[in-house]
Parts: structure tokens; C-alpha cells; sequence
């Protein structure tokens, strides 16, 4: 690496703190899968790394190799990411088997190699879905979530047409359960777990988001059939209730949310508007 | 090496505001703005780039009104544009708790906190809707935080004594983009916006004066295609990344703005560039970006260092009386809550001075003992829980137990493209939404105002303003196939070539990486003559040597990565040449701009309203055989607030 790497500990601040000042270096072993484009067929490429900072994210450890790649004139290896500080959803992987590997409620932009062992190998592979097609190397296509949402995750409230905000008092009970289920971010780890590759975490979770709002009352009912309807057309599966998705989840939304899609479902279709 | 030179022409930018009573102003204007008929308007097709809170609020209420919109991302979906990672909140002038505050004084504290250096009218603008925004997020379904009774609840938040910030846990800006993003993908579905998602605007179209459309590439097929329209709006975010080191998401870019500013369009203010004094600080130099903790935080938690600099304890072993809270200290109005320019140069003063801590001494701590010690660690834990969770995960270390450690990171850029007061561009049709113009925020820019900005413009101005040009104008048809979108798609296409084709050796990560560490030390924080002359130089070579020494393994015509970050680390190099020149004229310090030759005696910063009360908007000039620009000044004129020197003591 260049020199100017290496004087970057002083842009802000270094940071180790007295009692990790001695800090050891990891090998690791990487098997990353490669696949050109989607009609390309994949494999696994292996390298190797000698000197990995516990200190280092996940994907900062994939930064690391990509510069080793393009200075040896390969391609780097791509991979979804954006703010690197689990909120956008943009990042993926499959690491050593697990969406999002095997931390609890944490993206892979969140996981720092300090929770990996000296020597270990690790396997990196895109989302596996039929709905999730392989792009490059570990990107993949999640628009279909895209898709659902456009065909009912929405409240219909035209800019300009709002009563005042406190007009409708919506109990401290409500609005909290509405914000576990909010708290998606879309990433489709629910869908990489699930042996159906079921999407109905995702779905119930804005299923549950909107409908426990009464905001969200007038579209209650066609908004969970037009959902269920386009997540059948994408490919997903459906649950079998093995509760990977939610064990999968980084933001831990819960599967009672898939109790409560199935009720409102059953609900709109017994009803008569 | 060549001084820079900066030419001050007379001021030909009108903008637009209207005259009258301060708080008339916005309804008068909306009145005087001409009207397209509800039949006419789907004949229009407005061009949104960006999908963030402008972006998706723009093209969702245009579209409800019945224009034919077409919005681009370059992320893989909508929902991920950067506005999703704001934490903090959003200001609303609601006076819901009945704690004195109001539209004027919103409006006031935001005038100040940009240190006198916004305009009134924009501003005033801004705080009248304010109230519109939050009663629009809660019709979408945003769970903002609630009392027990129901009503919505607030927080205060820094540079204000009034608490009107609207929240949503730790993650408003999930919250508020989420809302957006449905609204705009309800359009979606009734085939009223057309989406592109992966698509990277690559070059602005001109034709007769007027913004035309746009040259994306397709990021996945590297496809390089035209798109025409009636109006493009660029609503593309800030350009922190400059610093390669920011809070800012790893594709946050100023392409679309600089290619833009390139086609014509003035850029203003490139130096108001806002470091954000609550982030975690640096572990080493495979750093990738930072990340911020919540501003919030500074409501209950203490901003400290040890009073000696050789201070070796653990942080529980330091008695209360050597320790400096240093921001109680010097701002006891506002102590912990002083607005983010002056924390964070009051953080770089005493690790200057040799007071910081951690193991390079580059930080300051956050100490939360005492509010656990008053409200219990479960108060704690729900009001900052995740922040907390977040911070162990990335540092290690247990804040409940051990006091965050903290230093500031570049977070937000208030300059930005130059746009009047129907956020219209330069060049005509061009309009310029949220953080990517430099309207609203002056110098320095107060938390919770960013997701403010972005719906304010995207809901309940453009569609508005949109009309000055639509029905103001009288403009011929185009089409993709107009000999000028070929020319422009052809320059696109030379440019990938010529990245892809030298035959350097280092990766555009290395480039960007070193141009960053150059614009922290030369223009961040702190910065003198000396230091951005050299830098100008600096920059120069390093540009040279980047479209030489540049290094793109892959194809051209598949997903690149590497190819769509030099693309960008191109226009970096320019940009930050420029910043450097802005700084180098404003010889004064005004909020997140501080040259160290102007302060007061203690340290503040020293503004000179006699001679720079003006945003200096920047002009490419065509005629000069190698990069240069013409600086046109703005006079800001100020009736309604009294220009002070800004105290928070």
C-alpha cells in the first residue's frame, strides 16, 4: 500500500484505547463466489490474507483484497454497500452460510474482523433466491422488493392534502409497534435464510407497520391483498414457520409480524369492500 | 506553481426574491408564479436525479400533480439513498410544547446558526413549511416518537433553546425516506414516474440555454443513454466525500452537480463545508468512512477532557475537578448543545493543545455517568439504545460502562450549485433540490434542519416553482435524438475511455484516499492562505498524475465498481481545487468556514460583514485554456435580523 494509507490514522483520530494498544493481526482464508454476469456460471475464487486489523469491518477487510486485486490488474470483486453503518440495506453477503453472517441483528457493514479467529476460513457468497438473481459477483437483483411495495406499501396521503399532525392522537403503544415493524430496511436477509425463500418477513413487516396506524385504515384491506398478490408473482415462497428469517434479521423485526400479514390477509379477503 | 486567481465580476445573479413584508413574501410569490393547467401538465416530463427525501418527495408530488417524471438512482433501489442514514431528527416550528417558539424563530435561530450568511427570504420560506412537512410525514405513516397521550413528542437539539425536533427513534431519516420512497413508488405502480434505478447521471444536456436532459450510464450494462425532458432537477446530495473520509455513504458523489456546474451552472459557497463534532474516531488506515453518533446524544451526555495533557488514567479514575467540560465551560447557554461548527473547533482546540485522549490523543470523551447516575440506565437505553449498541459494535467498548470516545468528521457541505429563489439553477430549467444547492443554511447548518431542506424543497416548493419555468417559458419539443444529446453522449463515452485506457498503477481508492488526507489537513477544520495555496498546487499535480496513473481492471460494459469511482474521483480533483479558491477569497471566518488569520482574541470566529456578506457563486470560465473560474458575488441583504456576532456564551 502507499505511503498515504498509512498517514490516514491522523485524518480525526487513531483510536486505540490503552489496553487493546497491542492488537494481533489476523490470516484469514477467503473463498468468494465470482460470477461474471447473470448468465455467466459461477465458482468460488480463493485468497488469502495475512494481515487483517481486528479493527477492520467486514467489508473493509473486502476493501483491503479489492486494492490487492486491481494492483495485480484483476477485477475487484463487487458487492452492494452504501453507508456502511446498517441502515440502508444496501449491503448483502452470505457469510459462511448465514445472510449477514453470524452476528445477531447486525449487518454485514457491521461486523468487525475482530469476531473472526487467527487462521479462519470463510466463505462469501451472494443472497441465494430464485426472486434475487446473481448480477456480478455477490450483487444481486432485489427489486422485486421494489415491486411490492409499489403494488400497496404506502399510505395515499397527495402532498398538501394533511390535517394537522396532531389531530389524530395515535396511542405510545401503537406507534411503538409500528416502528419495530418499520424498522425494515429492506436488505432481504429474511428471503436469503428461508429454505422457501419466503418474503413474507418483509412483507409483514409493512403490512404490520401500516395497518397498526390508523392512518392506515382506509387501505388496510386492499393494501395486504395487492402485497401478498405481487409477492406471489416475484417467485418468493411461502413461510413454513421456521423462523430463520427473523434469527436472520439485522433488525430484528419479529415473526409475529407473519401471524399478523396472515390475519389481515384472511381479514381482507372475508370482507366485503 | 501558479497563484490562484479569482476574477470578481459584478453580480449577475437575480434571485428572484420577492420584496414586502418578510413573512408575505413565500404567499405573494406563489400567487405572482404563473399556473400549468391540470391538462397540460402531463404533456411535461421533469427529469428527477436522486431519490433521497428531495428527490423522491419532488418526483412523488409532481407527479400527483399530473407531470410525466422519470427519476434515476444510482443505488439499486430508491429506499437506499443517503437521507436514510440521518439519525437525529426534524425541525418543525409547531411549538407544540408551548416552549415559545414559532415560525420567526426558526427562522432567526437558522439565519444565526448559518452565520448571517443565507438569505432571509429562502430561510423564512423554509420555516413556514416546516409545519407542513410533519403533518405530510404522519398522513404517510411515519411512526414519529409519541407521548403517552397520543400527541407527537420533541426533543431539542443543537443551536436551539426551543424543542422542535420531530423523531423516530435513532433513525428519523429511515423513517422520513421510507415514507417518501412509498409515496413516490405508489407513482411507480399507477405508472406515473418511469424509475431507473442504477442509473448514474453522467453529463447535463444544453440546448438554446435551456436544461434539456441528461447522459446516464446503466450501471449494470455500462449502456451510456440519453433521456430528454422539459426540466431536470438534480436533487444529488452534498459533496462531503471529497474528503474521502466523511459520514457520508460510500457513493455519495458530486458528479451530477459538477458536470452540471461544468455545462454552466454556477457553484456557490464550496467552502461551507460542515464538520460534525459527535463521531467515532478514526481505528486505523484501513478506515473506510466514518460514522456519526447522533447529535442527540449531547442532550444528556458530557462533552470532556482531562484539565492536564499527560492525563494517563482511565476516564472512572479522573475526579470530576480535573476534568474540563470544556463546552459548559466556554458556552453556558448552551453548554453541550453549542451548534456543531463551534463543538467541534472547541474539540480540535483541546486536542490540539494536547488534552485529547485515546490512543492517539484525537479524541474527546462523551461521558453519559451522569444521566444514568440521574434518569437510570433503562432511561438511557431507550432513548439511545441503538446508538449505544452501534458504538460497542464498532469500537469495542461498552458506553454504559466506559465513556464514548469522540472527534469530529466532515458530515454535511453547505455550498452547492447556485439556485434563485424558485431553486432554479443558472441555467434555465436546471433546478437544484436539498443538500446539492446551498440555499437554506448559510455558513453552518443546525441539526435537524438537513431532512427539513429536502422535503421542504421536494414537497412544497418545487411544485410550486416549477411553474415559473414550465409555463413561464416558451421552449420546442426535443427529443433523445437532437444532434446535441449525441455530442454530449459521445464526450461521456471518450471520458470512460480515457479512464479505462491509462495505463496507470494505483486504484482510484488510492487516489481518493490521498486527496482526502490533503483537503482535512489544508481545508477542513481550520485554514489559512498558506495552506490552500499549497493545496491548489497539490491538487493540480495529483490530478495530472491521477488521469495518468489510474488503474481500472475490468470491462467497461458490465458492472464496474472501480469505473463508476473514478468517474467520480475525477471530478473530485476539480472540485476540491475550487473549495480551496472559495476559501481562499473569503477572508473572514463565518461558521463551518474558520481561516485561522481571522478570530477574536479567544478563538471565535471573526466574520467581516463589510466585505463579505455575499455568496460567492463560482462560473467555469469557457475562455480560459485550462480549468479556471470567475467568482460573481450575491450581496446578502439582511432587513429583518440584525447581523450580531453569533454567541452561544
Amino acid at each position: 500500500m502507499s505511503s498515504s494509507h498509512d498517514t490516514h490514522a491522523a485524518h480525526g483520530a487513531a483510536s486505540t484505547h490503552g489496553a487493546h494498544a497491542e492488537k494481533k493481526s489476523l490470516r484469514l482464508t477467503l473463498h468468494v463466489w465470482r460470477q461474471r454476469d447473470p448468465n455467466a456460471e459461477g465458482k468460488f475464487a480463493t485468497y488469502k490474507l495475512d494481515d487483517v486489523s481486528p479493527d477492520m469491518s467486514f467489508l473493509e477487510m473486502l476493501d483491503v483484497l479489492n486494492e490487492r486485486l486491481i494492483a495485480g490488474g484483476e477485477e475487484a470483486i463487487a458487492f452492494d454497500h452504501d453507508c456502511r453503518e446498517g441502515i440502508c440495506g444496501a449491503c448483502s453477503l452470505t457469510i459462511n452460510g448465514q445472510p449477514h453472517g453470524f452476528e445477531r441483528e447486525t449487518t454485514t457493514c457491521q461486523i468487525h474482523m475482530r469476531r473472526f479467529e487467527d487462521g479462519q476460513t470463510i466463505y462469501i457468497e451472494p443472497f441465494r433466491a430464485n426472486a434475487f438473481p446473481v448480477v456480478k459477483d455477490l450483487v444481486v437483483d432485489r427489486s422485486a422488493f421494489d415491486r411490492i411495495i409499489a403494488a400497496g406499501g404506502f399510505i395515499t396521503a397527495r402532498a398538501g392534502s394533511a390535517p394537522d399532525a396532531n389531530a389524530l392522537p395515535i396511542p405510545q403503544v401503537a406507534a411503538d409497534a409500528a416502528m419495530d415493524a418499520a424498522a425494515c430496511i429492506g436488505c432481504g436477509a429474511c428471503v436469503a435464510s428461508c429454505k422457501n425463500a419466503s418474503a413474507m418477513l418483509f412483507v409483514s413487516a409493512k403490512v404490520s407497520h401500516l395497518a397498526l396506524l390508523p392512518q392506515g385504515q382506509a387501505e388496510r384491506n386492499s393494501r395486504v391483498l395487492a402485497m401478498v398478490e405481487q409477492m406471489d408473482k416475484e417467485g418468493f415462497g411461502n413461510c413454513t414457520n421456521e423462523s430463520e428469517c427473523e434469527a436472520a434479521c439485522p433488525k430484528g423485526i419479529s415473526v409475529s409480524n407473519i401471524a399478523r400479514l396472515n390475519r389481515e390477509y384472511l381479514r381482507a379477503l372475508a370482507s366485503s369492500d | 506553481m501558479s497563484t490562484p486567481t479569482a476574477t470578481a465580476t459584478n453580480s449577475k445573479l437575480d434571485s428572484k426574491c420577492p420584496s414586502g413584508p418578510l413573512a408575505d413574501r413565500w404567499e405573494k410569490h406563489r400567487f405572482d408564479l404563473k399556473l400549468v393547467n391540470p391538462a397540460n401538465r402531463r404533456k411535461f416530463h421533469v427529469l428527477v436525479v436522486g431519490t433521497g427525501l428531495a428527490g423522491a418527495s419532488a418526483a412523488s408530488s409532481l407527479a400527483e400533480l399530473g407531470y410525466s417524471v422519470s427519476a434515476f438512482c444510482i443505488q439499486d433501489s430508491p429506499r437506499r439513498a443517503h437521507s436514510i442514514a440521518a439519525q437525529g431528527g426534524i425541525n418543525a416550528a409547531k411549538n407544540y410544547q408551548n416552549d415559545g417558539d414559532s415560525v420567526h424563530r426558526l427562522f432567526y435561530d437558522t439565519i444565526k446558526g448559518g452565520d448571517f450568511r443565507a438569505r432571509e427570504s429562502n430561510v423564512h420560506r423554509l420555516a413556514e413549511v416546516s409545519v407542513n412537512i410533519i403533518d405530510q410525514c404522519v398522513a404517510l405513516g411515519v411512526p414519529f416518537a409519541r407521548e403517552y397521550g397520543g400527541l407527537l413528542a420533541n426533543r431539542s437539539f443543537g443551536g436551539a433553546q426551543v424543542s422542535r425536533t420531530f423523531y423516530a427513534r435513532g433513525q428519523t431519516g429511515q423513517q422520513l425516506l421510507l415514507g417518501a420512497y412509498s409515496g413516490l413508488m405508489r407513482q411507480v405502480g399507477e405508472g406515473k414516474v418511469k424509475l431507473y434505478a442504477r442509473h448514474e447521471m453522467l453529463d447535463l444536456v444544453v440546448i438554446d440555454g435551456i436544461a434539456r436532459g441528461i447522459v446516464c450510464r446503466n450501471l449494470i450494462t455500462g449502456e451510456i443513454k440519453s433521456y430528454a425532458g422539459d426540466a431536470v432537477l438534480l436533487c444529488t446530495g452534498g459533496y462531503g466525500n471529497v474528503f474521502y473520509l466523511s459520514t457520508n455513504a460510500k457513493a455519495c458523489n458530486v458528479t451530477a452537480a459538477w458536470r452540471a456546474h461544468k455545462r454552466g451552472a454556477l457553484f456557490a459557497n464550496p467552502c461551507y463545508t460542515q464538520i460534525h463534532p459527535t463521531c467515532i474516531p478514526v481505528s486505523g488506515s484501513h478506515q473506510s468512512k466514518l460514522t456519526l453518533m447522533s447529535e442527540s446524544l449531547r442532550n444528556d451526555g458530557r462533552v470532556w477532557v482531562p484539565k492536564a495533557g499527560d492525563e494517563s488514567r482511565s476516564p472512572d479514575q479522573v475526579p470530576d475537578e480535573e476534568r474540563d467540560y470544556y463546552l459548559e465551560r466556554k458556552y453556558p447557554s448552551f453548554g453541550n448543545l453549542s451548534p456543531r461548527d463551534i463543538s467541534s473547533r472547541a474539540a480540535k482546540q483541546v486536542c490540539d493543545e494536547g488534552r485529547g485522549v485515546g490512543g492517539s490523543k484525537m479524541s474527546v470523551y462523551l461521558d453519559f455517568r451522569d444521566a444514568i447516575v440521574r434518569d437510570g440506565v433503562d432511561a438511557i437505553r431507550a432513548r439511545y439504545g441503538n446508538l449505544f449498541q452501534m458504538y460497542e459494535r464498532i469500537t469495542g467498548e461498552d458506553p454504559y460502562r466506559v465513556p464514548m470516545r469522540i472527534y469530529p468528521a466532515v458530515h454535511y457541505t453547505m455550498g452547492g450549485v447556485w439556485v434563485d429563489y424558485n431553486l432554479e439553477s443558472t441555467i434555465p430549467g436546471l433546478f437544484v433540490l436539498g443538500e446539492a444547492n446551498f440555499s437554506d443554511h448559510g455558513a453552518n447548518r443546525l441539526g435537524a434542519s438537513a431532512l427539513m431542506q429536502g422535503l421542504a424543497d421536494g414537497y412544497f416548493v418545487i411544485p410550486y416553482t416549477i411553474a415559473s419555468h414550465l409555463a413561464g417559458r416558451k421552449f420546442g419539443k426535443v427529443t433523445a435524438e437532437h444532434a446535441e444529446f449525441r455530442r454530449v453522449e459521445q464526450e461521456v463515452r471518450e471520458r470512460i475511455e480515457r479512464l479505462k485506457n491509462a495505463s496507470g498503477k494505483r486504484s482510484p481508492d488510492s487516489f481518493h484516499r490521498e486527496l482526502g488526507l490533503l483537503m482535512w489537513d489544508k481545508c477542513g477544520m481550520a485554514r489559512n492562505a498558506g495552506g490552500l495555496r499549497q493545496a491548489i498546487g497539490r491538487v493540480r499535480e495529483l490530478r495530472e498524475q491521477y488521469w495518468q496513473d489510474v488503474k481500472i481492471p475490468g470491462d467497461a460494459a458490465n458492472l464496474n465498481n472501480a469505473l463508476e469511482h473514478a468517474g467520480r474521483v475525477a471530478d473530485f480533483f476539480e472540485l476540491a481545487e475550487l473549495m480551496c479558491m472559495d476559501a481562499l477569497d473569503r477572508n473572514e471566518s463565518c461558521g463551518g468556514h474558520f481561516r485561522e488569520e481571522f478570530q477574536t482574541p479567544d478563538g471565535e470566529a471573526k466574520r467581516d460583514d463589510a466585505n463579505y456578506c455575499y455568496a460567492g457563486a463560482w462560473e467555469v470560465d469557457a475562455s480560459a485554456s485550462s480549468l479556471a473560474w470567475k467568482l460573481h458575488k450575491e450581496p446578502l441583504v439582511f432587513e429583518n435580523v440584525k447581523l450580531a456576532e453569533r454567541s452561544y456564551k
